[in-house]
């Protein structure tokens, strides 16, 4: 499999105009002849829906949801970075880059993040435009804070409800197309195959999540945006159906899939409160910026907060990384709290929690302001936990939050297949091993409004796709798979419920390739997980029938999906012995704990490429090279 | 705790519903309703019945998914809450729910709790954006937009498409979320050159889709999980007579 990344030539600085230049121009009659299928409607696929359409291109969007406005990027809360230097504190594209390129530990693609550090400043001028209602300063200009782990005030945020307001502004854009004729809106439709015509990316097959009608949509390229596939823990912050279906039925396809095993654990969520929890909640970052995050100085110390003097507090993150303190990035925040837990000096229920306490920044500032910025994450923290945060510190714990890896895109954003594009969460682009707060939302707009509306055009000008439809047999035998994967499920008639298995499969998963990784532990999993499998096959329980709405059918699909992709990510982990970023093997840690890297061995991108359900597949490697952000090791001391 | 559930089930939409009764055991306090319907689920697939239909996605009260009547009210008794952000520490032991779908002309009901919400796509279609195509939009400091109103535009923009409004009003209108999409977008500099347009073909659109009309009841206020005022509904039926006063209503296109 070829692994050219077709990065530009030249100096960093110039390398997209140098790009955009070189791309191949379809002419504005011929875009109505090119069919662009997008699949996914957050920030990335609504974006790039919208932009897509507007050029000119048929353009049909697809998601599972009954509207695309609800795609999971509208539960984000904290914010979007952009490089406008606003606030006059030294940030820069440069600034951006560089922080984002340190941030992912050394293992993302330089020329990937230049340009999304470049474009960010373009995101905040088309979302005003849309009317996104950011927030203010009182002289009318645009507020800014800033956000984990970065030094500059770069972030801009519309209340705690910054991916909503992003989402309703590319959600109005795609249906102002909707409404002009221009694209073609189906929700509530999943898509369960790609379908490959001569080694290209010509469709994709469908199931109406209503009706249970399979069908297919042929096209001349196609997009995936689903997002992220942090369920495969079960227990995570995603909404309830984010899932990884759509990429790996193309990974199965032939395309590329990286760096699985870099997945984020946010460290700020409400800790668990019991076996029957079918979600975590995030508490955004921002949080970090006034509370102070500490735990009792004693093991097994169970005195309400209040009653703990302060010389009996650890502020842990403020005593072992004096410079960023609370801010300290995620994967250092989230081991820290592991860290404290392990030692027994954890809070609340089941010692899996620290605390994160405003009775400082609320003296310092006052219970308005405080109620200013974060109002309504207070109100959802009470809600679900039933205490009041303005009295008592909230409990915190780490969650899975966030999957770098994903589909192997190369400069274009397109996969190892040709005529399939991946943005958004759904590609492994941009975050090497750790992604920085308020930067997926930047990635997502920036894949969606301002690269693929090109690389796509550059794609169909270059290859020139002959016509095709959904009469080819490739189509017939892709429906035919997804209609006898279901009506195995369906007969199986065992005696367990998906849920059961993928509650299993998660605990798995946390365990042992959560975060902190191991060999034997990961040699476990990699047994483990194969026998669950079998399992599943031979004994879940799925109701209904395949011709109606049958949401357990839906769940049992992807579920199924999440077994052999968890079985990958295991894999990936293994194979990578080295610790960066959110990765974290025990095996590899400097003498104070902290993540030690392996460039010399590991300073590629992992990418594994399909060979069959019983074959192992094959680990390629893209190297990275760092020409502009010199190799060193993190440090936020 | 445990309780007494009485759902309505309805295979698809033209076939009759009707109540069906759970009992819903061992419950937490600490679940969210949607958990306590899971736990109820899980009890259905085990005894080999189809579990109950119901949408939902963030769980988080921001994506606009769930929704269910809970005794009689939108997303239940908790005041600006989403049915998922309803938790079980507001029932007690013993306690009768009844569970029902959104109930509205434009709003039938696909499948148990399940309703097709996608009229309120088309009334955003037919004018709830500002026309900003992707590049060439100016540096965004250079748009001022006072603090103020860039917070009463954030209050009606907070609108997360759920349609309990819809569910809410006797007369099924769907004036609050249209009226807090004007509202957003009518509060804004950029949305200015537009506005009239926006109204008329916004309640144009509702009306085609059989959402009735808002004669104050208020109920929607009530149900809104996401606390968005009357006043919205106020400045749509303001805008929307000026609209038709200037004539921009023969400018439609
Ligand atoms: C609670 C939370 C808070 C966050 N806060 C922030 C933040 O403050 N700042 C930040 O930068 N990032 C944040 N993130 C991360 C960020 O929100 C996501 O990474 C980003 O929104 C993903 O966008 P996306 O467009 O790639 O995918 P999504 O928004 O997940 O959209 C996926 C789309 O794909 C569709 N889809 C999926 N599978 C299929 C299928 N098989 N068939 C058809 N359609 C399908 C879905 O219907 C949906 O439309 C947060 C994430 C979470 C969970
Ligand atoms: S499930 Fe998203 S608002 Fe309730």
């Amino acid at each position: 499999m070829p692994l050219d990344a077709h990065v530009p030539s030249g100096p960093i600085g110039e390398q997209w105009d140098r790009r955009k230049f070189e791309m191949k121009l379809v002419s504005p009659a011929n875009k109505r002849k090119y069919t662009v299928l997008v699949v996914g409607s957050g920030l990335a696929g609504a974006s790039a829906a919208a932009s897509l359409a507007e050029l000119g291109y048929d353009v049909k969007c697809f998601c599972f949801q009954d509207s695309p406005r609800r795609a999971h990027s509208i539960a984000a809360q904290g914010g979007i970075n952009a490089a406008k230097n606003y606030q006059n504190d030294g940030d820069s594209v440069y600034r951006l880059f560089y922080d984002t390129v340190k941030g992912g530990d050394f293992r993302s693609r330089e020329s990937n993040v230049y340009r999304l550090a470049e474009v960010s400043v373009n995101i905040i001028d088309q979302c005003v435009a849309q009317g996104v209602p950011f927030a203010r300063e009182y002289g009318g200009l645009l507020a800014n804070r800033s956000f984990g782990g970065a030094q500059v005030s770069r972030t801009f945020y519309a209340r705690g409800q910054t991916g909503q307001q992003l989402l309703l502004g590319a959600y109005q854009a795609l249906e102002r197309q909707v409404g002009l004729g221009r694209l073609h809106m189906f929700p509530r439709t999943e898509m369960l195959d790609l379908v490959m015509i001569d080694g290209r990316a010509r469709g994709i097959v469908v199931r109406d999540l209503v009706s249970g009608a399979v069908t297919s949509h042929a096209g001349d390229d196609v997009v995936l945006a689903t997002g992220g596939y942090s369920n495969v823990f079960y227990l995570s912050t995603n909404a309830k159906g984010s899932n990884c279906t759509a990429i790996w039925r193309a990974y199965k396809r032939g395309a590329g899939f990286a760096n699985p095993c870099y997945t984020q654990i946010h460290p700020t969520c409400i800790p668990q409160s019991g076996e029957h929890q079918s979600k975590l909640t995030l508490m955004s970052e921002s949080l970090r910026n006034d509370g102070r995050v500490w735990v009792p100085t004693r093991g097994g110390d169970t005195r309400a907060p209040g009653a703990i003097p302060e010389s009996e507090r650890d502020y842990y993150l403020e005593r072992k990384y004096p410079s960023f303190g609370n801010l300290s990035p995620r994967d250092i925040a989230s081991r820290a709290a592991k860290e404290v837990c392990d030692e027994g000096r954890g809070v609340g229920p089941g010692g899996r929690g620290v605390y994160l306490d405003f009775a400082d920044a609320i003296k310092r500032l006052g219970e308005n302001t405080i109620r200013e910025r974060y109002g309504n994450l207070f109100e959802m923290y009470q809600r679900i936990t039933g205490e009041n945060p303005y009295a008592v510190p909230m409990r915190i714990y780490p969650a899975v939050h966030y999957a770098m890896g994903g589909l192997w895109v190369d400069y274009n954003l397109m996969s190892t297949i040709p005529g399939l594009h991946v943005a958004g969460e759904a590609n492994f682009s941009d975050h090497g091993a750790n992604r920085l707060g308020a930067s997926a939302l930047m990635q997502g707009l920036a894949d969606g409004y301002f690269v693929l509306p090109y690389t796509v055009g550059d794609y169909l000008a270059t290859a020139k796709p002959a016509p095709v439809n959904a009469s080819h047999p490739a189509f017939r035998e892709a429906e035919r798979g997804v209609a006898d994967r279901t009506a195995k499920l369906l007969a199986i008639n065992g005696t367990r419920t998906t849920d059961s298995f993928h509650r299993e499969l998660g605990k798995v998963m946390w365990e042992y390739c959560g975060m902190a990784r191991n060999e034997k532990g990961l040699l476990f999993a990699l047994d483990r997980i194969p026998q669950i499998r079998e399992e599943f096959w031979q004994n879940v329980d799925v109701p209904g029938s395949d011709a109606e709405l049958n949401q357990a059918l839906e769940k049992a699909g992807r579920v199924a999906d999440f077994m052999e992709l968890g079985e990958l990510i295991c894999r990936d982990a293994l194979e990578r012995r080295e610790s960066c970023g959110a990765h974290f093997r025990e095996e590899y840690q400097t003498p104070d704990g902290e993540a030690l890297r392996d460039d010399e061995h590991f300073a590629h991108v992992a990418v594994w490429q399909y060979r069959g359900d019983h074959q192992t597949p094959e680990r390629l490697q893209e190297p990275l090279e760092f020409d502009n952000v010199h190799l060193s090791q993190r440090s936020y001391k | 705790m445990n309780l007494t559930l009485h759902v309505w089930r309805q295979a698809g939409p033209s076939t009759e519903g009707a109540f069906a009764t759970y009992e819903a055991r061992d419950i937490s306090g600490d679940m969210s309703f949607l958990e306590m319907m899971d736990v109820v689920n899980e009890g259905l697939i085990e005894r080999g019945e189809q579990p109950v239909a119901f949408d939902h996605d963030c769980r988080e009260g921001i994506c606009g998914s769930c929704g269910m009547m809970i005794n009689g009210v939108a997303h239940g008794p908790m005041k600006a809450t989403a049915t998922c952000q309803l938790f079980m520490r507001h029932f007690h032991d013993g306690d009768a729910i009844h569970v029902e779908p959104w109930r509205a002309r434009a709003f039938p009901v696909i499948k148990d709790l399940v309703v097709d919400r996608s009229a309120l796509d088309r009334v955003i279609a037919a004018g709830g954006f500002i026309t900003a195509p992707t590049g060439g939009a100016r540096d965004a400091n250079n748009i001022l937009i006072a603090k103020t109103n860039a917070d009463d535009a954030m209050d009606a923009a907070a609108c997360i498409g759920c349609g309990a409004c819809v569910a809410a009003c006797p007369n099924g209108s769907a004036s609050l979320f249209t009226g807090a999409k004007i509202t957003h977008l009518g509060q804004l500099p950029q949305g200015q050159s537009e506005r009239d347009r926006r109204v008329l073909q916004m309640v144009a659109q509702m009306d085609e889709e059989g959402f009735g009309g808002c004669t104050w009841h208020g109920e929607c206020q009530e149900a809104c999980p996401k606390n968005i005022s009357l006043d919205v509904i106020a400045r749509m039926n303001h805008d929307f007579l000026v609209a038709s006063w200037t004539g921009a209503g023969d400018k439609r296109d």
